[in-house]
C-alpha cells in the first residue's frame, strides 16, 4: 500500500480527482458541460467535414503573415469570450452581494475569476489582437512577401496558444491564482498560495512570453529590412511605425517580465528568498520589476490602436494625415517616456516625496505628445471630405472617450491625490476608460477597416454600427458609475458590501456590462451575416475604401506572394501617389516567386511546452523531463532541414495574375 | 537608382520587374535577440545590486568566495572566446577541419568553466552556502547559474554546429549560424566580466 502511493505520487505529483473543480463547484461544472458539448461539436464537424488535413495542411503549419495574422486574431476573439465571460460573473455578483446577500461567488472563487479577466484580456485578448493586426498588415504596407523570419512567426503563434491552453486548463484542472493579474508576493508566494493556482499563471505566461518577445524581434527585422524600395524611415505608414514601437517595447520589455516571473518561480519552487518576508527577502523589488514590464505594457497595446486610428483617419477623411513628423516624434517620445513612469502604478509603497515627484511629473508628460496626436487627428478631419463608415464609427468614439480616459490618468498622476484614489474603483474605472475606449475600440475599427482586405467582401455595416452604439454606451453604463465609487472610497476586488446605498450603481455598472455583452454578440451576428451575405458586399477592386497605403494595392485577399512585382514607393501614401500618378498594373513579365515552405515544428514544440508545463504546474517531474527533452531534441532536429523553401512557378503567377485582370475589367 | 528614373522620365517607375532581394535579416534578428537577453540579466544583475546585502545573519561574499578559482575560471571562458575567434579566422579561410578543430577547444574550455562553475556551486552548498540561505544567496546563485545554463545552451548549440559542418560543410547557413553563435558566445563573455567585477571583485576585495 505505502509503495503505491509513492508510486501514484511520482505519476500524478499532486494531482488527484479532487483537484477537477468541475466535481465540486455546480458553475464550473455547467461551463464544464457547456465547453466538452461544444468543443465535441466543433470536432465532430471537422472530422465530419473531413478538414483536418486542409487546416493542418494550409493553417497551422502555415508560415504565412496573412494566415499567421488571422490565426491570432481567432484566438484572440475566442479568448475575448473567456475574459468578457469572467466580467460579466463579476458585475453579476457585486450588484446582488450586499448586506445578508451574499451573491453566488464565494471570495476563493471570486478571487480566481478576477485574477483570470486580467490575465487573460491583456495578454490572451489584447496582446494576440494587436499582434495579429500587425502580423497581417505590416508586410503588406511596406510591400514586402512575408516577415523576416517566417518559421519563427509561426512558432511564436503557437506559443502563444500554449500560453492560452495552459490558462483555460486551470478552470478544469485545479484552479486559477488568486492574486490579482500581476501576482504581488509574498501573497503569490509558496506560503501564502501553495496551491496551482499562481502555478498555472507563471507557466502560461512564460510559455506565451517567449511566443511575445520572438515575434517582437521578428517584426522590427521585418520593419527594418524588409521595406520595399524607396520606403524611407519617414515614408512609413504610420501604422508600420507604431508597429516599430511598439515591438521594440516588446523585446525591451517582455524579458523583464520573464526574468521577474523566473526569480518568483523560484521562490516557489526552490524556496529562495526573493521576495520573502524573511531572510533579507524583498517584496517591494517584484513590484518594481514587474511594473517596469507593466507600464510599457500599455503602450505596447495603445501605440498600434493610434497608428490604425491613423490611417482610418486620414482614408476616410480623404486627405493626408496632419502632421505626419510630429506623429512620428510623438509615438518615438511615448516609447521613451514609457520606461520612465512605472512607479506611478505604487506612489503608496513608500518611496518618498521626491521619488514620487519624479515619477508624477514623467506621467503627465506623457499626455502631451498624446494630446498632439488627437490634436494631428482633429486636423485631419478638418476640412476633409469625412465618410461615416464602421471605423470612422469607432475612431471618434474613441476620441471622446480616450480623453476622458487621459484625463482621469493625468488625476491619478498627482500623487497626493492618488494616496486617495489608489487601488480603488476610480483607478479601475481609468484603466478600462483607456483600454476598452482606445485599445478595444481601435482593435474592433481595425478588425472593419481590413476586412475586406483579408477576407474580400466587406462588414455589414449595419450590425457594425450596432456593435458600436452598444460598445460605446455600454462602456458609459459599465464604468462612469465605477467613478463614482470610487471617490466615494470603494476599493477594487471586493465580492460583498454592508453599506446598501452603493448599490445602485453597482445595478447601472451590470446593465452597462449587459450592453457591452449586445454590442460583442452584434460583432458576432456581424461577422455572420456579412459571410452570408458576402457576394453583395464583395471588394472586386482590392481597394474598397479609397485607400492610401500599400495593402490595398493588392487583390482582397491578397495572394499567397502578395506582390507580382515589388512595389516602389515615393511618399509615405504610396497607393494614392502611384494612383494619382498614372500608375499602370504590370500584365507580363512574371518570374517565378522564391518562397518559405510550411513545417510543424511550430506546432509539435508549443504542444511539448504544454505538457512540460502540466508536468511542473502539478509536479509530475517525469513528464516535465521528458517534455523538455522532447523540446530540446526537436529543435535541434529542426536545424538539420536546410530544404525551406520553394519556387511558386511563373505560370501560377501568370493565373493568378489573369485572373485579377479579369476581376478588375469586369469590375470596369 | 528609382529616384533618378523618377526626376528623368515622365512616369516614375511603380514596381520592381526584376526579383527584389531585401537583405538577410538574421545578424539584425540575433543582435535584438541579444539585447532581449542583455535586458534578463540586467534584472539579475539590478536583484543582486538590491539584495546582494541582505546576508541575513548568513555568510557575505568575503567569507565564501575564492578569487583563485574564479580568476582560473574567468581565464577559462576568456580563452575560449579567444579560440572561437580563431575558428572564426579558419571558417574565412575555408579550412573545414581548422574551423572544427578551433571549435572543438572551444568547447573544451566551456566545459572546464562549467566544471570549475559546479565545483564551486558544490563546495558552497556543502559549506550550508545555500540558495535558501539569504537572498544574497538566491540572488548569487540565480545570476551566476544563469550565466552558467547560457554557457550550456552555448555548448550543445556548438557541438550540434559541429555535426552540421563536419557534415554539410562550411556552406551558407553553416557560416551564418557559426557567426550567431560567435555573437552568442562573446555575449556571454561580456556578461561574465560583469558577474567577475561586481559579484566577485566588488564581494571580496570592495
Amino acid at each position: 500500500m505505502f509503495t503505491n502511493t509513492n508510486l501514484m505520487e511520482f505519476i500524478f505529483g499532486r494531482l488527484s480527482w479532487n483537484s477537477l473543480a468541475f466535481t465540486h463547484d455546480p458553475i464550473i461544472l455547467a461551463t464544464f458541460v457547456v465547453v466538452v458539448l461544444g468543443g465535441g461539436a466543433v470536432v465532430g464537424a471537422i472530422t465530419y467535414f473531413r478538414l483536418w488535413g486542409y487546416l493542418w495542411n494550409e493553417w497551422f503549419t502555415s508560415v504565412d503573415h496573412k494566415k499567421i495574422g488571422i490565426m491570432y486574431v481567432i484566438l484572440s476573439l475566442v479568448m475575448l469570450m473567456r475574459g468578457f465571460a469572467d466580467a460579466v460573473m463579476m458585475r453579476a455578483q457585486q450588484a446582488i452581494a450586499f448586506g445578508e446577500n451574499q451573491g453566488y461567488l464565494p471570495p476563493h472563487h471570486y478571487d480566481q475569476i478576477f485574477t483570470a479577466h486580467g490575465v487573460i484580456m491583456i495578454f490572451f485578448f489584447a496582446m494576440p489582437l494587436v499582434t495579429g493586426i500587425m502580423n497581417y498588415v505590416v508586410p503588406l504596407q511596406i510591400g514586402a512577401r512575408d516577415v523576416s523570419f517566417p518559421f519563427l512567426n509561426n512558432f511564436s503563434f503557437w506559443m502563444t496558444t500554449a500560453g492560452a491552453v495552459i490558462i483555460m486548463m486551470s478552470l478544469f484542472v485545479g484552479e486559477f491564482a488568486r492574486t490579482g493579474w500581476l501576482a504581488y508576493p509574498p501573497l503569490s508566494g509558496a506560503d501564502y498560495s501553495p496551491g496551482v493556482g499562481v502555478d498555472y499563471y507563471i507557466w502560461g505566461l512564460q510559455v506565451a512570453g517567449v511566443g511575445t518577445t520572438l515575434s517582437g524581434i521578428n517584426l522590427i527585422a521585418t520593419i527594418v529590412k524588409m521595406r520595399a524600395p524607396g520606403m524611407t524611415m519617414m515614408k512609413m505608414p504610420i501604422f508600420t511605425w507604431t508597429s516599430l514601437c511598439t515591438n521594440v517595447l516588446i523585446v525591451a520589455s517582455f524579458p523583464i517580465l520573464t526574468a521577474t516571473l523566473v526569480l518568483l518561480t523560484l521562490d516557489r519552487y526552490v524556496g529562495t528568498n526573493f521576495f520573502t518576508n524573511d531572510l533579507g527577502g524583498n517584496p517591494m523589488m517584484y513590484v518594481n520589476l514587474i511594473w517596469i514590464w507593466g507600464h510599457p505594457e500599455v503602450y505596447i497595446l495603445i501605440l498600434p490602436a493610434f497608428g490604425i486610428f491613423s490611417e482610418i483617419v486620414s482614408t476616410f477623411s480623404g486627405k493626408r494625415l496632419f502632421g505626419y513628423a510630429s506623429m512620428v516624434y510623438a509615438t518615438v517620445v511615448i516609447t521613451i517616456l514609457s520606461y520612465i513612469v512605472w512607479l506611478h502604478h505604487f506612489f503608496t509603497m513608500g518611496s518618498g516625496a521626491s521619488v514620487n515627484a519624479f515619477f508624477g511629473i514623467t506621467t503627465m508628460i506623457i499626455s502631451i505628445p498624446t494630446g498632439a496626436k488627437i490634436f494631428n487627428w482633429l486636423f485631419t478631419m478638418y476640412r476633409g471630405r469625412i465618410r461615416y463608415e464602421v471605423p470612422m464609427y469607432w475612431t471618434i468614439g474613441f476620441m471622446v472617450t480616450f480623453v476622458i480616459g487621459g484625463m482621469t490618468g493625468v488625476m491619478l498622476a498627482i500623487p497626493p491625490a492618488d494616496f486617495v484614489l489608489h487601488n480603488s474603483l476610480f483607478l479601475i474605472a481609468h484603466f478600462h476608460n483607456v483600454i476598452i475606449g482606445g485599445v478595444v475600440f481601435g482593435l474592433l475599427a481595425g478588425i472593419n477597416f481590413w476586412y475586406p482586405k483579408a477576407f474580400g467582401y466587406r462588414l455589414d455595416p449595419f450590425w457594425g454600427k450596432m456593435s458600436f452604439w452598444f460598445w460605446l454606451t455600454g462602456f458609459y453604463f459599465a464604468f462612469m458609475p465605477l467613478y463614482v465609487l470610487g471617490l466615494m472610497g470603494v476599493t477594487r476586488r471586493v465580492n460583498h458590501f454592508e453599506d446598501s446605498s452603493l448599490q445602485i450603481w453597482f445595478i447601472i455598472a451590470a446593465f452597462g456590462a449587459f450592453l457591452i455583452a449586445l454590442g460583442i454578440a452584434s460583432f458576432v451576428i456581424q461577422l455572420v451575416v456579412s459571410f452570408f451575405k458576402r457576394e453583395q458586399l464583395r471588394d472586386t477592386t482590392g481597394d474598397p475604401w479609397n485607400g492610401r497605403t500599400l495593402e490595398w494595392s493588392t487583390s482582397s485577399p491578397p495572394p499567397e506572394y502578395n506582390f507580382a512585382f515589388t512595389p516602389v514607393v515615393y511618399d509615405h501614401d504610396g497607393w494614392y501617389d502611384m494612383k494619382n500618378s498614372g500608375y499602370v498594373r504590370p500584365l507580363e513579365g512574371f518570374k517565378p516567386i522564391h518562397m518559405p515552405k510550411n513545417t510543424g515544428t511550430g506546432v509539435i514544440l508549443s504542444a511539448f511546452s504544454v505538457t512540460l508545463a502540466f508536468g511542473l504546474i502539478w509536479y509530475m517531474w517525469w513528464l516535465a523531463a521528458l517534455s523538455f527533452l522532447a523540446i530540446l531534441v526537436v529543435s535541434i532536429a529542426h536545424t538539420f532541414n536546410y530544404k525551406r523553401d520553394y519556387y511558386i512557378q511563373a505560370e501560377t503567377v501568370i493565373a493568378t495574375e489573369n485572373a485579377r485582370t479579369k476581376q478588375l475589367a469586369e469590375q470596369a | 537608382m528609382s529616384n533618378t528614373q523618377a526626376a528623368t522620365s515622365e512616369k516614375p517607375v511603380f514596381y520592381l520587374t526584376e526579383e527584389h532581394h531585401p537583405e538577410n535579416s538574421t545578424n539584425l534578428g540575433f543582435w535584438i535577440y541579444l539585447m532581449s537577453d542583455c535586458l534578463m540579466f540586467a534584472v539579475l544583475f539590478a536583484t543582486y545590486a538590491v539584495l546582494g546585502r541582505s546576508y541575513a545573519a548568513g555568510p557575505s561574499p568575503a567569507d565564501l568566495f575564492d578569487l583563485k578559482l574564479v580568476a582560473i575560471n574567468t581565464a577559462m571562458l576568456l580563452f575560449s572566446s579567444i579560440t572561437y575567434g580563431f575558428a572564426m579566422l579558419r571558417m574565412e579561410k575555408g579550412d573545414k577541419s581548422g574551423t572544427l578543430m578551433w571549435l572543438g577547444i572551444t568547447g573544451l574550455f566551456g566545459l572546464a568553466f562549467l566544471g570549475i562553475e559546479l565545483y564551486e556551486f558544490y563546495h558552497l552548498i556543502h559549506e550550508g552556502a545555500t540558495p535558501q540561505r539569504s537572498a544574497f544567496l538566491s540572488a548569487f546563485f540565480t545570476l551566476v547559474g544563469t550565466h552558467g545554463l547560457h554557457v550550456t545552451f552555448g555548448c550543445i548549440w556548438l557541438v550540434t554546429l559541429m555535426v552540421q559542418v563536419a557534415k554539410f560543410g562550411l556552406i551558407e547557413e553553416n557560416r551564418r549560424r557559426l557567426m550567431c553563435l560567435s555573437m552568442f558566445w562573446h555575449f556571454l563573455d561580456v556578461i561574465w566580466i560583469g558577474v567577475f567585477s561586481l559579484v566577485y571583485l566588488v564581494g571580496v576585495l570592495g
